[in-house]
C-alpha cells in the first residue's frame, strides 16, 4: 500500500479547510469564527436580532468591540450629534447586556477596528477573523482568513460563532522586485486595483506573493490587504514569515511565553505549498512601479501620479470625469487642492504617520489647504507623540486630531465641502465618500504630505 | 423572513456600472440603530435618481458590480424599505450579494444581450421566477439566472440562516470541544 499523497494546498485552502464545521451537501459550509470584531455602526440591529429571539452572545471571549466610525476626532472626544451619541451607548449597552469587551471612547486601547486588532494582538495567524466592516481583509496581512459581513451576518456570528460559506475562489497576485524610492504599499496596492478592476476580485481570496510583498512590512502588508476589497475581492491574504512573528511577539493577546514558540510553530506551516494552483494569478513588476493617485470616482481608477488623466472609455468613466471636474490629456500633477486628510484603517499607522512626517518636518502647509492628520488609534497616537511627530505635524500647520475613523467615512463631523478637492490616503473615492459633494484623489502619506506642502498635487519624489 | 417566489414588474432603471453602497445609501444615514426608514434616503445624492416603487416599480435595473464597496447592510435595507424586490446587473458585489439574500432582495445577474433588451425596452414587464432560477422575458422566453441552490431554497421556503445555523450547535459545540 502506498501512502497518499496529499494534494498541495494553497495558504487559503489550509485556513478554510481547519475551520469548516461541518458542510451538508448542496448547502454552503458552516465556518467556524475565531475572532470577531463589533464596532457602533453595523452591529445594533444585530443585538436587537439577538433579543428578539432570546439568544446569547455564544462566545464572548473570541468578540471584541470598540467605537470609530461615527466618534468624533477633537480634543477631549466630545459627541456633538445625538444619532451619534445614541449609537455610542447602544454599542455600551449592547456589550454591557452581552458580556462583550468593548474599548469605547475613554479607553486606551480603543482605535480604528483594523488598527487595534493586530495593534493589540488579536489577529493572529491561521485565524478567521471577521467584522461587519469591508475593511476586515486588513487582518489578511498575519495570514489570517478575514473578511467583511452584513449586520445579518453579524447577528449569526454572535449567536453561533459561525457563518455560512461558499468556497471562494483563488486569486494570486505576485509583486517581485524591490519598490523603487518614494513608493509605498498604498501605490503598489493602487496599481494592483487599477490593473484588475474594481470587481476584478469578485468571488475570489487574493493571496499577495513575490519579493516585493516579502519585502514590506507588516504595517505596509496591512494596507495593501485592506484594499483588497476595493478590488473586490473577500479577502486578501499573505502568509506569515518572520516579519509576522516579531511584530506580534509580546503583543498584549498575542500567546505568550511558552505558548509563543508552539504558536509560532504552527505559523510557520501557513504558507502554499509547492505546487499549490491558484485559480487565477497575476504578475506585476515592482521595480517598474511608481507613486499613484486616482483621478475618478473608485480605487479602480488610478494612474502613475506623472500620467495625465485618461480619456474615458466608458459611461461611468464619463461620469466620473463629469463628477471630479477633471480634463482628460491634463495631468492631475499641479492641480490646486483644499484639503488633505492622513489617516484611516489603510493608512492611519506609525509608519504611515513617519511617511508624512518625512515630508512635513521643517516644511510647512500651504496656505488655505487644510491638513488633517488623525492617527488610527490611540496607541499610533501615543507612539507619535512620543517621537515628536505631533510637534512637526503642528509646527507644519497640519491639524493633530484624536483617533477614529474622521474623514475616510465623514460621519463623524470630518469631511468635505461640496466642490472640495482632498488627497486622501484613506481607501475610497467615491461620490461624496468623504462629504457631499467632495472630491477625492487617493495616495500614499507620502504624496498626501507633498500636496499638503504645495497646495497642489505633487509628485512626493520631488520633496525626498 | 418571508418567502419569496414570484416578482412581476417593470424595471426602474439605474444604467450606471460599479454603483457603490455609499451611492445606495451615503453614509451620514449610516447613524441609526435600526432597519427601518431608510428608503427615505435611497441614493440620497443622486437627484436625478427618482424612481416610481408603486406598483409597477419592485425591479431595479442596474449596471455591472452593483452594490461596490462598503459591506453596509443598509443598503439593502433602504432597496427593500423604498419598495424593491429584486435587482436586475450584469454582475453584483460579493457581500451585498449576500446581504440582500438575507432581506430577499433578489439579485439577477444576466448576460449582457438581455441587459440590453431590457435597456431597450423601458416599459415591459419581466418576471423572476425564483423557484425555476430564471428572468421570464415578455415573450415567455426564460433566461437562467445564478443562484445558489441553498439560497434559493432560503428565499422560496423562508428560511432563516440563522435558524438553519442553530440547528447545528451540536456540531458547533464537538467542533469547540475539539479544537479549543
Amino acid at each position: 500500500m502506498t501512502a497518499a499523497v496529499e494534494k498541495p494546498r494553497t495558504l487559503f485552502d489550509k485556513i478554510w479547510d481547519a475551520h469548516v464545521v461541518t458542510e451538508e451537501p448542496g448547502c454552503p459550509a458552516i465556518l467556524y469564527v475565531d475572532l470577531h470584531l463589533v464596532h457602533e455602526v453595523t452591529s445594533p440591529q444585530a443585538f436587537a436580532g439577538l433579543r428578539a429571539r432570546g439568544l446569547r452572545v455564544r462566545r464572548p471571549d473570541k468578540t471584541v468591540a470598540t467605537m470609530d466610525h461615527s466618534t468624533p476626532t477633537t480634543k477631549g472626544l466630545k459627541v456633538l450629534d445625538d444619532a451619534a451619541r445614541a449609537q455610542l451607548d447602544t454599542l455600551a449597552k449592547n456589550c454591557a447586556d452581552f458580556d462583550v469587551r468593548c474599548y469605547g471612547l475613554g479607553s486606551e486601547r480603543r482605535g480604528i477596528v483594523h488598527v487595534m486588532g493586530p495593534e493589540l494582538g488579536l489577529t493572529q495567524p491561521g485565524m478567521t477573523i471577521v467584522c461587519g466592516d469591508s475593511h476586515t481583509a486588513t487582518h489578511g496581512a498575519f495570514g489570517a482568513l478575514a473578511f467583511g459581513i452584513g449586520s445579518s451576518e453579524v447577528e449569526h456570528v454572535l449567536a453561533t460563532q459561525c457563518l455560512l460559506q461558499r468556497r471562494p475562489s483563488t486569486l494570486e497576485v505576485r509583486v517581485d522586485g524591490k519598490l523603487p524610492k518614494g513608493v509605498t504599499a498604498k501605490d503598489l496596492i493602487l496599481a494592483v486595483i487599477a490593473r484588475i478592476g474594481v470587481d476584478g476580485g469578485t468571488g475570489a481570496v487574493i493571496e499577495y506573493t513575490g519579493t516585493a510583498i516579502r519585502g514590506l512590512d507588516m504595517e505596509a502588508r496591512m494596507t495593501v490587504c485592506n484594499m483588497s476589497i476595493e478590488a473586490g475581492a473577500r479577502a486578501g491574504l499573505i502568509s506569515p514569515d518572520d516579519v509576522t512573528f516579531q511584530y506580534l511577539e509580546r503583543r498584549e493577546f498575542a500567546p505568550q511565553l511558552a505558548e509563543w514558540d508552539a504558536a509560532v510553530r504552527a505559523w510557520r506551516r501557513l504558507h502554499g505549498d509547492e505546487g499549490a494552483r491558484y485559480d487565477v494569478s497575476v504578475t506585476l513588476e515592482g521595480n517598474a512601479l511608481q507613486p499613484m493617485i486616482t483621478w475618478g470616482t473608485n480605487p479602480g481608477q488610478g494612474i502613475a501620479i506623472t500620467a495625465p488623466v485618461p480619456d474615458a472609455r466608458a459611461a461611468a468613466e464619463e461620469k466620473a470625469l463629469r463628477y471630479m471636474d477633471l480634463e482628460p490629456g491634463k495631468p492631475l500633477v499641479g492641480r490646486p487642492i483644499d484639503v488633505v486628510f492622513v489617516g484611516s484603517c489603510t493608512n492611519g499607522r506609525i509608519g504611515d504617520l513617519r511617511q508624512a512626517a518625512r515630508i512635513l518636518d521643517g516644511r510647512h502647509v500651504a496656505k488655505g489647504v487644510r491638513t488633517l492628520v488623525v492617527p488610527g488609534s490611540h496607541a499610533v497616537k501615543r507612539q507619535a507623540e512620543a517621537e515628536g511627530l505631533d510637534r512637526i505635524f503642528l509646527e507644519a500647520g497640519a491639524e493633530w486630531r484624536e483617533p477614529g475613523c474622521s474623514m475616510c467615512i465623514a460621519m463623524n463631523g470630518d469631511q468635505l465641502e461640496p466642490g472640495q478637492y482632498a488627497v486622501s490616503t484613506s481607501n475610497r473615492n467615491f461620490e461624496g465618500r468623504q462629504g457631499r459633494g467632495g472630491r477625492t484623489f487617493l495616495a500614499s502619506p507620502l504624496t498626501a504630505a507633498a500636496a499638503a506642502v504645495t497646495g497642489r498635487v505633487t509628485d512626493p519624489r520631488a520633496l525626498l | 423572513m418571508k418567502k419569496v417566489e414570484l416578482i412581476r414588474s417593470r424595471c426602474n432603471h439605474l444604467l450606471v456600472d460599479d454603483v457603490d453602497t455609499d451611492q445606495i445609501i451615503p453614509a451620514r444615514f449610516l447613524k441609526t440603530i435600526g432597519r427601518a426608514g431608510l428608503g427615505a434616503n435611497l441614493f440620497a445624492d443622486w437627484r436625478a435618481t427618482r424612481f416610481d416603487a408603486a406598483g409597477d416599480g419592485r425591479i431595479l435595473l442596474a449596471g455591472s458590480n452593483f452594490g461596490c464597496g462598503s459591506s453596509r447592510e443598509h443598503a439593502v435595507w433602504a432597496l427593500t424599505d423604498f419598495g424593491f424586490e429584486a435587482v436586475i446587473a450584469r454582475s453584483f458585489a460579493d457581500i451585498f450579494r449576500a446581504n440582500a439574500l438575507k432581506n430577499g432582495l433578489v439579485p439577477v445577474a444576466v448576460p449582457s444581450d438581455v441587459h440590453r433588451y431590457l435597456v431597450e425596452h423601458a416599459h415591459v414587464e419581466v418576471q423572476v421566477d425564483v423557484a425555476r432560477t430564471a428572468l421570464v422575458m415578455p415573450d415567455g422566453e426564460q433566461v437562467p439566472f445564478p443562484l445558489d441552490p441553498f439560497a434559493r431554497q432560503c428565499l422560496t421556503e423562508g428560511i432563516d440562516e440563522l435558524e438553519y445555523l442553530r440547528r447545528h450547535e451540536t456540531d458547533i459545540a464537538v467542533w469547540e470541544a475539539r479544537h479549543g
